[in-house]
């Protein structure tokens, strides 16, 4: 049924559908909308969960982490510090192959303390062996989570899966949202099944201490199951479409890319915008595209490669920065092409709206007009010069 | 299957403290029970991969985090239904319990979660090499805590963390002694037999982080109860219910055992410190028996 949501409220209503037998979370912008509506709604009865309200995110982490262990579907939601105050336990949960779904809404790292959104918060923590998926908008912020714990709880993948979503930008704003009824998800999501969990019938011990015997062996299990993740998903991605008739089409999607000499990648809600800007461009006759990346982890390479070997000018946009090194995306989209017989001639980099700094169509213009045959790398857009004289001269 | 939840063959170093408390504990508590342990030489001693001591189901996270995760596990049962008939323990070391864990402890204490905490109580961070933890006794060889021309050892006494329990109006706190068996699985009984949050703290000696022979492990832990430094005692309801009373001894027949406080042994103004320790202890809990009681 299509309703007018806010973006929070639309998450809480699709965890709801999901079942999760424990929810655990500690408050910090911008995602306490989510866990506020899901609290409303255990209190009301309306959702047979055990809320957990814990003293920190590394306790929330911990909290579905062993939720989880015993074998019973969990959710978590958290942003910037919080996700970062928590990743020690963020990685040990994909260590131990424990199916959790958690939600990020996308926020600036401190310091300086900046509650707006980019997406140096997740995009720090891609090493952690979780998948992760980025929202463009609300509807698809909702649709990924169902997605979501389809894909985490596949006894083929069994790794924790992060939806991203940008603070506010998605958490707080508000759409028409077709949510789907509880007869479809229980459809398309079968209650959760374990592959092991804490028994006292089958008494099993898990987390063990292994040396260097065993241990490179748990890292290359992870990292294969990424890879097999890559073929997973967009079959997941074609069964809820069979659900919902909204098809997110996989690992990446391409916007007005056939005959496209110029495209910029980009993640997250910043593609609405990119969007629009093409359809202005296109109606001027430029040959302007999108290649939106859905999945961030497993990075789509391959998907990448076929969707772009032939446009000779790509624009890489990145909401954070990989401070002394090249910009995250950028880096990761290089080496997709290195020394790949075919691909753009010209593969340039910017960084945009840290900090919640908007990115406005004329962000998106100032790209196009950057992306010629002189390889920009990891140019900052949108700096405010008078901020920066003050500092260096 | 042996006759203990705990089976022999892992890798504690003899005259372990902690590896014959953690036994008493789980055979204590019985097969319907999860573990759920902070990392620590337990962790490690006992699940080094492909083998495992415990034949109950047993999770490691990480070092600080084992009350949050038992909190999962236990929402989790409670989601099941299934709760009221399984036992949650959590259990760590003296420093994932009273330092870097403190916080997930006390969330875990203050949210009435039906889970019993165990420290193993080793008085230092004895897997990463006798560092100085909270919980450290006053003057204390360590190696972070050395003694020196300027420093006589650790500079502060024992973090209270029974009453640091206590203060969080949990149904019942407790401490044990590896060297008072029949005592220790009475309190763990005790406490399971309880709803709510229950946390005891143990006293476990380790031989390599005290220098002790190895065969004096049981003679160690009674001395340490018997001077008055490590008070037995039990709070119901946040009441100071039971003692074990003694008949006090001087610090030294403790602490000459052991050669981290063997520098105590020629300063009788630190010694004297540390004996002020034992006094206090016995005058606030009321430890000194009228008569000598048969000890358990």
């Amino acid at each position: 049924m299509k309703q007018f949501l806010e973006g929070s409220h639309a998450i809480a209503e699709a965890i709801k559908l999901c079942k999760p037998g424990v929810i655990s979370a500690y408050p910090i912008t911008p995602q306490t909308h989510i866990v506020e509506d899901l609290a409303q709604m255990v209190s009301n009865g309306e959702l047979k969960s055990q809320f957990v309200n814990v003293e920190s995110e590394h306790s929330a982490a911990s909290v579905v982490l062993g939720a989880e262990a015993t074998g019973v579907r969990t959710y978590t939601a958290t942003s910037s510090q919080g996700l970062f105050y928590m990743m020690e336990v963020v990685f040990n949960i994909a260590g131990l192959r424990l199916p959790i779904v958690m939600t990020d809404a996308n926020r600036a790292i401190s310091a300086p303390i900046n509650i707006w959104n980019d997406q140096q918060d997740t995009i720090s923590l891609r090493d952690a062996g979780w998948i992760q998926l980025y929202a463009e908008d609300i509807q698809e912020a909702v649709d990924l989570h169902f997605m979501a714990y389809r894909i985490a709880e596949d006894k083929s993948m069994m790794l924790p899966v992060m939806v991203c979503m940008d603070g506010f930008i998605l958490t707080h704003g508000f759409e028409t949202v077709d949510m789907p009824t509880q007869e479809m998800v229980d459809k398309f999501l079968p209650p959760y099944s374990p592959l092991y969990k804490l028994d006292v019938n089958d008494p099993m011990t898990l987390g063990p201490l292994v040396d260097p015997d065993g241990y490179a062996e748990t890292r290359y299990a992870i990292q294969k199951t990424h890879e097999e993740a890559l073929e997973f998903i967009p079959k997941v991605m074609s069964d809820f479409s069979k659900v919902s008739g909204r098809n997110y089409g996989g690992l990446v999607e391409g916007y007005q890319l056939k005959d496209a000499e110029r495209v910029i990648i980009a993640m997250g809600s910043v593609c609405g915008t990119i969007k629009d800007v093409i359809d202005e461009l296109r109606a001027k006759g430029k040959k302007v595209g999108l290649l939106k990346i859905v999945s961030f982890r497993p990075f789509p390479a391959q998907a990448i490669y076929e969707a772009l070997k032939n446009v000779a000018k790509v624009a890489v946009v990145d909401r954070a920065v990989s401070l002394g090194s090249y910009a995250p995306i950028a880096a990761d989209v290089k080496s997709a092409f290195f020394g790949k017989k075919k691909g753009p001639k010209v593969i340039s980099s910017f960084i945009v709206g840290l900090g919640g700094r908007d990115i406005t169509k004329h962000s998106v213009k100032e790209i196009f007009r950057l992306l010629t045959t002189k390889e920009l790398e990891g140019e900052f857009i949108d700096l405010k010069p008078e901020l920066l004289k003050e500092s260096y001269e | 299957m042996s006759n203990t939840l705990f089976s022999a063959g892992h890798t504690a170093c003899a005259g372990c403290g902690q590896s014959l408390a953690a036994r008493l504990v789980i055979d204590a508590a019985g097969k319907n029970t999860i573990v759920v342990n902070n990392t620590g030489c337990l962790e490690v001693f006992s699940t080094k991969f492909p083998e495992s001591a415990w034949e109950v189901p047993w999770i490691h996270s990480l070092f600080e985090n084992a009350s949050a995760v038992a909190s999962g596990v236990e929402a989790a049962l409670k989601y099941l239904g299934t709760k009221d008939n399984i036992n949650v323990i959590a259990q760590g070391g003296d420093g994932s319990t009273a330092d870097i864990g403190l916080q997930a402890l006390s969330g875990m204490l203050e949210r009435g979660h039906d889970i019993l905490y165990v420290c193993y109580d080793n008085e230092a961070y004895m897997n990463t090499g006798i560092q100085r933890s909270g919980l450290t006794p006053f003057s204390t060889n360590t190696t972070t805590s050395p003694i020196g021309t300027c420093s006589s050892g650790n500079l502060r006494p024992k973090k209270p963390m029974p009453e640091i329990a206590v203060a969080h109006g949990i149904p019942y706190v407790a401490t044990a002694s590896s060297g008072f068996p029949q005592d220790l699985q009475r309190k763990v009984k005790k406490a399971l037999s309880i709803k709510g949050p229950k946390y005891i703290q143990i006293h476990a000696p380790c031989p390599l982080g005290w220098r002790y022979e190895s065969n004096i492990l049981v003679q160690v832990s009674k001395l340490a109860v018997e001077t008055g430094l490590y008070p037995l005692v039990e709070y119901e309801s946040g009441v100071l219910s039971a003692k074990r009373q003694i008949v006090p001894k001087p610090v030294e027949e403790y602490l000459k055992l052991q050669g981290r406080f063997k520098h105590l042994l020629k300063n009788p103004e630190e010694l004297k410190k540390v004996q002020d320790i034992a006094d206090n202890n016995i005058k606030k809990y009321g430890l000194k028996a009228e008569t000598v009681q048969a000890s358990s």
